[in-house]
């Protein structure tokens, strides 16, 4: 698994346990346990980590690592959308959770949502000339 | 495919079909309070078990000293997340309708779905590696 992947699977995988946490403490809520009522600021947090966090990223930091490669260097393409994609995802992700959780101005969220949808074109443009039947893209050189 | 991964992308299936099926329901009749159980069935029972039993059968196995602890874990996290989602499916909608002496039920429904993340991720992250 290359490096990226295992960057991203490992965020992803913190998410799920964030976002879970989170959940499982408001749902334990609506059960009547002594929860602080505060907690319920991170719902739209609680949505953000395991819709985006868990379930984006993952699917990213797999797709990355499975999707076919090239038979000459570099292998992956070029990995600097991919990389740029991932640092996109995980800013927005936090500034859409921290802009919603402090109720702060609608503004943060926005940025965190424009942020994330950078992420999304970013890893379009490194994921799509990978996406092809075998034995098509880049040839060796010279041939 | 293992058994374990075998059981979670069939019952993942199950959720899909239940989740979209009680949307339809939760569409025709709003005030029944179904909303919070569908997606979760939806998000939790489909996306995320089918993520669960997939990834148990193609990331990196550990070393082979350690195959029984990840079958234990992937059984465990298996398990305790259906017993989770089957208690909330259950009683979310009942407590939601004033039915308090449930809640009990629906902190053991949390409790559960918590620890089959923890499982899950106890299994999964010395698994995520480089070669060798």
């Amino acid at each position: 698994m290359p490096r990226l992947s295992r960057i991203a699977v490992r965020v992803a995988l913190v998410h799920l346990v964030l976002g879970f946490t989170v959940g499982a403490l408001l749902l334990a809520a609506k059960g009547g346990a002594p929860v602080p009522g505060v907690l319920w600021r991170l719902r739209a947090a609680h949505v953000e980590w395991l819709v985006v966090g868990w379930t984006v990223e993952l699917a990213m930091g797999v797709a990355f690592w499975i999707l076919p490669r090239f038979r000459v260097p570099p292998l992956r393409g070029d990995e600097r959308p991919a990389r740029l994609a991932l640092a996109l995802l995980n800013v927005g992700v936090w500034l859409v959770a921290a802009g919603t959780a402090l109720g702060a101005p609608v503004g943060l969220a926005q940025m965190g949502r424009i942020a994330e949808l950078g992420a999304a074109a970013a890893f379009a443009v490194h994921a799509w000339p990978r996406v092809r039947p075998p034995g098509a893209g880049r040839q060796a050189a010279g041939s | 495919m293992p058994a374990v991964t075998r059981w979670a992308v069939r019952t993942a299936l199950v959720y899909l079909v239940a989740a979209l099926g009680l949307g339809v329901v939760a569409a025709a009749a709003p005030a029944s309070g179904l909303g919070p159980t569908t997606v979760h069935l939806l998000v939790v029972g489909w996306l995320t078990q089918l993520i669960f039993g997939v990834a148990f059968w193609m990331f990196p196995k550990r070393e082979p000293s350690n195959a029984r602890l990840r079958e234990r874990l992937a059984w465990a996290a298996y398990g305790l997340l259906n017993a989770g989602l089957v208690l909330r499916a259950a009683v979310e909608p009942l407590v939601a309708r004033g039915y308090e002496p449930l809640g009990p039920l629906l902190v053991a429904s949390a409790l559960c779905q918590w620890l089959a993340a923890v499982a899950f991720v106890a299994d999964t992250w010395p698994r995520v590696r480089g070669r060798g």
